[in-house]
């Protein structure tokens, strides 16, 4: 059995406790013995992207000794794996971590080539996070949930377009966030889809928030969410 | 509130709509002819950033080879180390050819724009034409290019219509055809009256000293040819190493800019006419601008002069689809502007780079593959080192409460009670709510 460290990520750890637990549920079906660190905090991202790459710099420090050794760590979220993997690098917090987004595991390491299908039909359109691009993840999450039985993904146009979420972006900039968020949901609403799937809280936080104030009805559901509620 | 979401906030309906349609179509475009024209789009980026590359590493070589060439074609080359330089070479390159009065054609540059050109020569009692389609209506409207490929990106045809007509350049009409019609018929007589043009170059080839133009509405072929003399103005990293690069760059350049497999002109400018030629200019002048480049060169940003100037990444960035080129405040916009300007002018731009949700899709059209979001980043890091950029809380308390797990546990506690003050997340949002269990609760009370 693989032993597997999990790193929750901050909005799972305030708000979102059921994609943790969905993601523990995933990794313990596919035979992974999962570990939780009570004392991880968050990766430093926050600080890092606003550019105080000093403060930044000692969240990813506690960061990375919490996360030493060989042992995969797994994460629901594009934007803490890249995190931990590239930006790490730029502030030069080393040696590296085996870090690990939940999907790139499944398929890249887990070797995952089934899964079990929903109970009953849904037809969701699924939102990229853009950190995806740097760990390189393509069309890895959509290839995953290709294997769940009763899930339609609609096609979705712009797909390389960003919801305007960006982190603090989102308060520094929040016109210009609202106004991106409003065009995501514009396309995904044009899909046909009545539920938004993606494999980022911060993305998808930020589309809900949209959403509920625009009084545009969709549903908001974490990759490890779906693949939790198949088994 | 920053100026550029400020900027985004005001910005009318209709220039929203230009702006993201507009963008939207040539993103698309792009990725249609690229895939057509190469077999092997990425091998294709790859290559070039590898060409641009080299020919940062060896810049000095390449251009000493091109002044000397072009010297051979009878090209006489000029140095500006700065915009004020740049702007008396020119000025003095017109006094010598034409008196105060006589019209100056100017074909689509950006180092002239860079080098606010146009107001220097109408000082001087120049009368400046733009003669692109686009610079022409910003022209006349008093306006400034929001897009360094396609400048009136911000318009549409009503408003140019209406333009049109209050500066009797022709009746109202809401055909393009028509309206590039009265444009042309006001630009010839300007051409034919001309005594010097201005352009930029695209690529500039150090083993032949010839001078590469790009365009799709012939202004730059009559700006270059149709007066006596014609001066060209390139940014000194402009530089190709030879003419084996071209095919590469020229399609690269056209499928990234317009989503064309080649523009409609493509110009080989190799000297002054000669004579037993019917036409071309007598003098052909290439001013090699520095303008803070050289600095760039040897600084942290270096690779942002990769650039062949396409506008792929305005064209793909949702930040800049919000609120076009005006919002960022600098001839140069949008992701490659975020980094240039802070490059070239120092790092007291630098809070431009924080307008950006560091998505990486400027990245991934780059044809010279420029890690623009990791430079931003770099810029930040470099803003608040320097103070030229301040956020409105420190982050300090962010690091007292992350790097102590009991603060972080019973701030998280509390995360939710935000929603009863204003703030700024819910005043575009609603807040997010605890949904379900707490996963810590959970897995202590599972094991």
């Amino acid at each position: 059995m693989m032993k597997v460290r999990l790193m929750l990520t901050c909005l799972c750890d305030a708000f979102y406790g059921e994609v943790g637990i969905a993601t523990v549920k995933v990794l313990e079906h596919v035979g992974c013995q999962v570990h939780f660190d009570a004392r991880q905090t968050c990766c430093g991202q926050p600080p890092f992207n606003a550019g105080d790459w000093k403060a930044a710099k000692q969240v990813a420090e506690r960061c990375r000794s919490l996360f030493e050794g060989n042992d995969p760590v797994v994460t629901p979220s594009a934007s803490c794996a890249a995190m931990v993997r590239e930006g790490f690098k730029m502030l030069g917090v080393e040696p590296e971590v085996p870090v690990f987004e939940l999907c790139q595991f499944l398929r890249n390491v887990a070797h995952v080539e089934r899964w079990q299908a929903l109970p009953n039909q849904r037809r969701v359109a699924f939102h990229r996070s853009c950190h995806g691009r740097m760990l390189g993840l393509g069309s890895t999450q959509e290839d995953l949930l290709r294997l769940v039985g009763n899930l339609e993904i609609l096609p979705l146009n712009e797909t390389e377009q960003c919801c305007g979420f960006g982190g603090a972006f989102s308060v520094t900039h929040g016109n210009t966030s609202k106004g991106i968020g409003q065009q995501k949901l514009s396309q995904i609403v044009a899909s046909g889809a009545t539920e938004v799937v993606g494999g980022d809280m911060g993305c998808l936080m930020h589309l809900q928030g949209l959403a509920e104030r625009l009084g545009v009805p969709l549903q908001f559901s974490h990759v490890a969410s779906v693949l939790g509620d198949a088994l | 509130m920053n100026p550029f979401d400020a900027f985004v906030r005001n910005l009318d309906p209709a220039t929203g709509k230009s702006v993201h349609d507009a963008s939207a179509t040539k993103t698309q475009q792009r990725i249609d002819t690229l895939s057509a024209v190469f077999p092997d789009p990425e091998s294709a980026r790859s290559a070039a950033a590898r060409t641009r590359q080299y020919v940062l590493d060896h810049l000095k070589p390449l251009v000493l080879s091109l002044e000397e060439q072009c010297h051979k074609n009878g090209i006489v080359v000029h140095w500006a180390r700065d915009a004020k330089e740049a702007r008396s070479v020119i000025l003095g390159l017109c006094r010598q050819s034409c008196r105060p009065g006589a019209v100056i054609v100017k074909a689509k540059s950006m180092a002239t724009e860079e080098i606010h050109l146009n107001h220097a020569l109408a000082d001087a009692g120049y009368d400046v034409v733009e003669t692109d389609l686009g610079e022409f209506v910003v022209q006349l409207d008093h306006d400034t290019p929001s897009h360094i490929v396609t400048p009136i990106i911000h318009k549409n045809r009503y408003q140019v219509a209406r333009l049109f007509e209050e500066n009797n350049i022709g009746t109202y009409t809401e055909k393009p055809e028509e309206l590039t019609s009265q444009a042309r018929r006001h630009l010839r007589t300007q051409f034919r009256r001309a005594e010097v043009g201005i352009s930029g170059v695209n690529f500039a080839v150090a083993e032949t000293g010839r001078l590469v133009l790009v365009e799709n509405e012939g202004n730059s072929r009559l700006s270059t040819t149709a007066p006596r003399v014609h001066i060209a103005v390139m940014g000194i990293e402009k530089v190709l190493p030879s003419e084996a690069d071209l095919p590469l760059f020229l399609r690269l350049l056209a499928g990234s800019a317009t989503g064309q497999r080649a523009t409609v002109y493509t110009h080989f400018i190799h000297g002054p006419r000669k004579p037993e030629a019917l036409d071309g200019p007598d003098e052909v002048h290439l001013v090699i601008l520095d303008n803070g480049r050289l600095d760039a060169l040897a600084g942290p940003y270096r690779d942002i002069l990769r650039c062949i100037r396409c506008g792929a990444c305005l064209n793909v960035c949702p930040v800049y689809r919000q609120g076009s080129g005006h919002a960022y405040g600098h001839v140069y916009s949008g992701p490659l502007g975020a980094v240039l300007a802070p490059a070239l002018e120092g790092v007291g731009l630098a809070a431009i780079a924080k307008a950006s949700s560091l998505c990486g899709a400027c990245e991934e059209v780059c044809p010279v593959k420029i890690p623009i979001p990791e430079l931003l980043l770099h810029l930040r890091d470099q803003g608040v080192r320097e103070k030229t950029i301040v956020d409105p809380i420190p982050w300090s308390g962010f690091v007292a409460v992350a790097t102590r797990a009991y603060l972080w546990r019973t701030s998280l506690q509390a995360v939710p009670m935000a929603k009863l003050v204003p703030n700024p997340w819910s005043r575009h949002r609603h807040m997010p709510r605890r949904d379900g269990r707490d996963f810590r609760r959970w897995f202590r009370e599972r094991a």
